[in-house]
């Protein structure tokens, strides 16, 4: 926390501050010393924080017009794309912000996977992090529920069913779930009564997700920590916020792309079928962001079994911190680590791709291998890893590999501040 | 107090302890029970229990799709291949050993929950490398008797509780 003395200049400002100390907080918000190398790799936060907003306003806005019934949920869509005023938009940026907010999360995961972000001091943020997404799983579950089309219909019962592959107890469950003996009515206004929970859920959890960061500040490319905050850190406020806010923009770009031009890609026409508890689709595929997921639990060939391997391979991300071994953070100083790092990226890809073919022959073949090499990445290579590789030499300081080929070497070193060197 | 011997034996204060944490405890749970039971199924949907469903005009090798407790059931008029394939099986081969005989009562008719064990699909009728059933989800093949033959399926596809009312009607549930 970065300043503990400070008092408003107002005296009412100081009155208030006393009795609720709101502005040592937005002081200490826009204070808050943060590394000076971060890379666009960093603005994701930002962006998730606008992804969570533009979710939870669009929401909040399609939920005044959609009804949760399933006589008339199908309906009261198709309402909202023809007849509500600007429905049409805000519809398409409710559901495409959801692939949005899952590239983003993604992108963010991936990040803290290269740079080390998960390991000591972090270990709270990152779990907190496994947390949210788990909830941003289950709330993109749902609302894809919503709409009652027939991707809806059947994606709610076959991830329903992933629960009666529990013993005993297990057949019990689903039928609690549902409220009924299948998919139905009371299925559908419990889920749309959850989906509007999760959201603020999550958001609760953002609020310590970032209290979290603030305790030990940010990690950075290089992946030690700062030594000197005079010299390694700026104030999150201008510098961060104007990247941050940059960053924005171009995603709000290929956001608009999606909503204006493709705004369907991402989803599949057998959802503007109203939803038929006589027939199957002859191919259900979840949404793009829990293929890989999907493709494992059909690589195992049998039920309970693939349900298991299915959360394991999330649940198996928040003992990252302590499956990974080496103390280097950042994968810049991990010459081996950095090749295996993007292996651990072909293959969720590949096991994303073989998620959306049919489970059978050579695409059976490749999840199976995929699948392996997913679990034996976290469980075998990290671990021998930390033990057996050859980092190459960290930086002194985050400034020195910055200043270091240059005449300011010593200045780079030195305990002054650097603006007065340079001058 | 504290000087006195009996200060290791449980006193008077841990019996009310354990006694409030124990009344809290059930107290806690009466009141939470209700919140998770409201959402199993309710009076009226356990009320829709059974269907009754005419077959009169039912041709051999022809199906038949109803919904029961919002679920299909399949009703299969079986040819005589169909019911000579089923009841060749040799049982043991079987993931989930069941002999047709039990699955079928009265072997040209097939009554089954038209539900792949796995993950809740509805499979194809007449697909399959059984020339059963054939789920499209994950792959499942079922043989004319609805057993699972290939594919992540655990279980045959569940018989109801049904009867013949008359030649014609057959009521499921």
């Amino acid at each position: 926390m970065s300043n503990h003395e400070y008092t408003p200049s107002s005296k009412f400002g100081k009155w208030f501050n006393d009795r609720l100390p709101l502005l040592t907080l937005a002081n200490h918000l826009t204070d808050y010393p943060t590394p000076k190398n971060l890379n666009y790799w960093w603005t994701f936060g930002g962006i998730l924080t606008f992804c969570l907003i533009t979710q939870i306003v669009t929401g909040l806005v399609l939920a005044m017009h959609y009804i949760a019934h399933a006589d008339m949920a199908f309906s009261s869509v198709e309402h909202i794309m023809r007849d509500v005023n600007y429905g049409w938009l805000l519809r398409y940026v409710h559901a495409n912000g959801a692939s949005m907010f899952f590239l983003a999360v993604y992108i963010h995961i991936f990040r803290s996977l290269f740079y080390g972000s998960y390991k000591s001091p972090r270990e709270i943020i990152w779990i907190l992090g496994i947390i949210i997404y788990l909830l941003m799983m289950a709330a993109a579950f749902m609302g894809y529920v919503l709409p009652w089309g027939q991707m809806s219909f059947w994606g709610a019962t076959v991830i329903t069913n992933l629960f009666s592959a529990i013993p005993l107890v297990g057949e019990s469950i689903t039928t609690w779930l549902w409220g009924g003996y299948s998919v139905d009515n009371p299925t559908l206004t419990r889920f749309f009564t959850l989906h509007y929970l999760i959201p603020f859920l999550i958001l609760g959890l953002v609020v310590l997700h970032i209290w979290a960061l603030h305790v030990p500040g940010n990690n950075n490319p290089v992946g030690i920590d700062i030594k000197k905050p005079s010299k390694d850190t700026v104030p999150f406020h201008p510098y961060i916020v104007i990247k941050d806010a940059f960053a924005l923009l171009m995603f709000c770009i290929v956001f608009a792309l999606f909503v204006f031009y493709q705004p369907n890609i991402l989803g599949h026409a057998d959802n503007y079928i109203e939803a038929d508890p006589l027939v199957t689709p002859a191919h259900i595929v979840p949404e793009w962001y829990l293929l890989p997921f999907y493709a494992i639990l059909r690589s195992v060939p049998d039920k309970l079994m693939g349900v298991v391997a299915m959360l394991s391979a999330i649940l198996i991300l928040a003992a990252l911190p302590w499956l990974d071994t080496s103390k280097v953070r950042s994968a810049v100083f991990r010459p081996l680590f950095r090749q295996f790092y993007w292996i651990l990226v072909a293959d969720v890809l590949i096991l994303g791709y073989v998620g959306a073919m049919p489970a059978e022959g050579l695409y059976l073949l490749i999840a199976r291998v995929a699948t392996a090499y997913y679990f034996a990445h976290f469980l075998i290579i990290l671990p021998v890893l930390g033990w057996k590789e050859k980092t190459t030499p960290l930086p002194l300081s985050i400034t020195e590999p910055v200043l270091g080929g240059s005449p300011n070497l010593a200045a780079a070193r030195s305990d002054e501040k650097i603006e007065k060197t340079i001058k | 107090m504290s000087n006195q011997k009996d200060e290791k034996k449980t006193n008077r204060r841990d019996f009310l302890f354990t006694a409030t944490a124990a009344a809290g405890a059930v107290g806690v749970g009466a009141a939470v029970w209700p919140l998770v039971d409201q959402m199993n199924p309710d009076a009226s949907v356990k009320a829709l229990a059974s269907t009754e469903v005419d077959v009169s005009s039912m041709q051999p090798g022809q199906s038949l799709t109803v919904l029961w407790r919002g679920k299909p059931v399949f009703i299969k008029r079986r040819t005589d291949d169909e019911i000579k394939k089923a009841r060749a099986v040799d049982i043991n081969d079987l993931k989930h050993p069941e002999k047709d005989e039990d699955r079928a009562k009265n072997p040209e008719w097939l009554v089954m929950l038209g539900i792949c064990t796995h993950l809740g699909c509805v499979p194809l009728t007449d697909k399959g490398d059984y020339d059963g059933w054939f789920c499209p989800c994950h792959g499942s093949h079922y043989d004319t008797s609805g057993r699972i033959r290939k594919g992540p399926a655990p279980t045959n596809m569940e018989i109801p509780k049904y009867e013949f009312v008359n030649t014609n009607t057959i009521k499921i549930g």
